[in-house]
């Protein structure tokens, strides 16, 4: 395996760019499509590890214990104490509505 | 008087205001001035280069005076009442820039966060707040701490080493690191994600610490990877770590990964001896594995001389002190940390920057658009820099729905081989019995300035020994050991059981009064020579 190879074909690379909604240069574009294919050449090396079949998944490390997990807050409805400081951070308001430009719409048949 | 204070610890300066012999503003004046001599401009978007910035440390994004001034106020007045200022009074400490605080610039280092000013501030900074500690400003790290240099940072110049001014201060809490080590403000508070405050600690000399995952806070840390951030310490001492640990640890309401475990007295028995204790070394981690940047074939490679050599003295004193040194310790699957990091980490940060649109907070394109997609793509886009956007992209395409099995799901497991390494060595009953396990904290000591900035996989592998706690949620600290021939800053790690922050502080103490009087231990930062 070269990490030059092209693990991650360019029409998938641009179908990404796209879905994670960014305008990009083409230098830029070189770059990350470079970068992540070198990632994925790293990344593969996990597929010779033997895993047992009953091997569970870890996404937190730590076991609280019963006694150390917070329980979840109830489902209630909180008044916001400082809407205001939370909507001046809005780039673009109008009677404190967030202004956003015209939303794409398709016409159903 | 004024110089001297900014040298002393959080211990000393606290002990000094609450017997009134300095006041908070005293503290407060003399870091202020030291500061503005020592520092150089603070990082900014934009930032264009100049031949002075190797010059000066350049560890601030945000200056925080008037919030400081304000916080001395309030604890020379609790002392003049006869009233408790709290365990951290007129201590001068900053913030890593990636932590919320009311009323302040929140930028994450990130262009896309430049213009928002938090509207609450982050569990932790309340706490140190609420101590009496006094806040001096936020300081730089890499862009939304993807990094291990603090290059990354939009803000520029980036800080630098206190020791090499031609050197990165390591990173993501570089920022932290450096301006801790150049004295200024005795505490900072970090991230460690892979090894963030960990790995600039060593890079600069200072004592750092990754509690155990969930046992301090994140409620107002700006999200990278959720399963894996954890705020804490970087200090010039081990007592010093200790204290901040006290006043940052414990349940929060606001967050519910917070653990609700009782906060042990991390001050109470750090001086105990360690005669009995079991410390290991593992083999595993006096190499490092990873692709070859030309041909992409793993290599294997012994770690440098001098890193093996501080690890080694460091277990000769351990053993001097009546500890079991515990040799050929097997950490087998220490290799896979940084590929299963580029998985999780990317899956997780993709996942936590989707929210970044332009719409709710932050930079929204002043450019013309035809309509909400091309606001979207134009502002993130714009807003976001390399790391951040080769992150999203890569934890989308290991996410997605046909690739998820093959390298998400995986990644999961290997994790939990990681963990179950861990577990292994520092079960009670198993055959290791282990209290602690001693390793480098680095590969290498801090690299220059752009020497690796670009190359994001072996930017990567600067984190091998240090992301495999992050994984397991083991906490870590690291602690100065010593200097390399170039007179670079050498670490040590000593790794722990899930919870066990007390006996590591109190392992790492016993190496600090052991070795006080060593030579080493007279070296200074290049930046304090002369003061």
């Amino acid at each position: 395996m070269n990490n030059k190879d092209n693990l991650i074909p360019r029409e998938v690379f641009d179908h990404l760019v796209d879905l994670a909604a960014f305008s990009l240069e083409e230098q830029e574009k070189s770059y990350l499509h470079e970068q992540m294919n070198n990632q994925l050449n790293s990344i593969r090396e996990l597929e010779a590890i033997p895993l047992p079949d009953d091997l569970p998944v870890t996404t937190h490390g730590v076991d609280y214990g019963q006694d150390g997990t917070p329980p979840l807050r109830k489902d209630e409805w909180v008044a916001c104490q400082n809407t205001a400081d939370i909507l001046a951070q809005a780039p673009c308001v109008e009677d404190d509505y967030i202004v956003v430009p015209d939303i794409p719409t398709t016409e159903l048949e | 008087m004024m110089t001297e204070l900014t040298d002393y610890s959080a211990f000393k300066l606290a002990d000094l205001v609450k017997t009134k012999q300095v006041s908070a503003r005293e503290i407060l004046q003399a870091h202020l001035q030291y500061i503005e001599k020592a520092d150089g401009r603070p990082g900014s978007l934009d930032g264009i280069p100049s031949a002075d910035d190797d010059k000066k440390i350049h560890a601030f994004i945000t200056h925080t005076e008037a919030i400081a001034l304000r916080q001395a106020k309030q604890v020379d007045e609790k002392i003049a009442k006869g009233e408790d200022a709290g365990l951290l009074a007129g201590v001068p400490f900053t913030v890593k820039d990636i932590f919320c605080v009311k009323d302040t610039p929140s930028t994450a280092a990130s262009r896309i966060l430049a213009n928002f000013t938090a509207p609450y501030t982050a569990t932790p900074v309340a706490r140190l707040a609420a101590a009496g500690g006094l806040m001096l400003g936020k300081v730089n790290l890499d862009e939304f701490t993807y990094g291990s240099s603090s290059e990354s940072s939009a803000f520029q110049p980036s800080p630098r080493n206190p020791w090499d001014l031609s050197k990165v201060p390591g990173g993501s809490s570089g920022g932290s690191a450096a301006a801790v080590a150049a004295h200024e403000g005795a505490l900072s508070l970090g991230t460690d994600t892979a090894g963030s405050i960990r790995q600039p600690a060593a890079f600069c000399g200072v004592v750092g610490m990754k509690p155990t995952y969930g046992r301090v806070s994140r409620y107002g840390l700006i999200a990278f990877g959720s399963s894996l951030d954890c705020p804490g310490p970087l200090a010039r001492t081990v007592k010093d770590a200790a204290l901040m640990l006290q006043v940052i640890a414990g349940a929060d309401k606001a967050d519910a990964t917070a653990a609700m475990k009782d906060v042990p007295d991390y001050l109470k028995d750090i001086e105990k001896d360690i005669a009995g204790m079991r410390i290991g070394l593992s083999p595993d981690y006096f190499r490092i594995t990873f692709p070859d940047p030309e041909s992409g074939e793993y290599v294997e490679q012994e770690l440098p001389t001098e890193i093996q050599d501080a690890v080694y003295r460091t277990a000769e004193v351990y053993k001097a002190l009546g500890a079991t040194i515990v040799e050929d310790v097997p950490m087998p699957n220490t290799r896979y940390g940084i590929p299963v990091y580029f998985v999780i980490s990317r899956v997780e940060a993709a996942s936590n920057l989707h929210r970044f649109d332009g719409v709710k907070y932050g930079y929204r394109t002043p450019e013309q658009v035809k309509d909400l997609t091309e606001m979207y793509r134009r502002s993130r886009g714009e807003g976001f820099g390399l790391q951040p956007k080769l992150r999203i992209l890569m934890g989308m395409y290991v996410s997605a729905a046909q690739y998820a099995e093959q390298y998400y799901q995986r990644a999961l497991k290997v994790r939990s081989l990681i963990r179950n390494d861990f577990e292994i060595v520092f079960d009670p009953g198993g055959l290791y019995k282990l209290d602690a396990l001693l390793t480098p904290t680095t590969p290498t000591t801090a690299f220059g300035m752009a020497a690796v900035y670009g190359d994001s996989v072996m930017m990567q592998y600067a984190d091998q020994l240090t992301v495999p706690a992050n994984h397991a949620g083991v906490p870590g600290i690291s602690i100065p050991a010593g200097f390399s021939d170039d007179g670079l800053p050498v670490g040590v790690q000593l790794l722990g059981a899930d919870f066990s922050e007390a006996k590591l502080l109190r392992i790492a103490r016993a190496f600090e009064m052991a070795t006080e009087t060593d030579e080493w231990r007279t070296k200074k930062p290049i930046v304090l020579e002369g003061e």
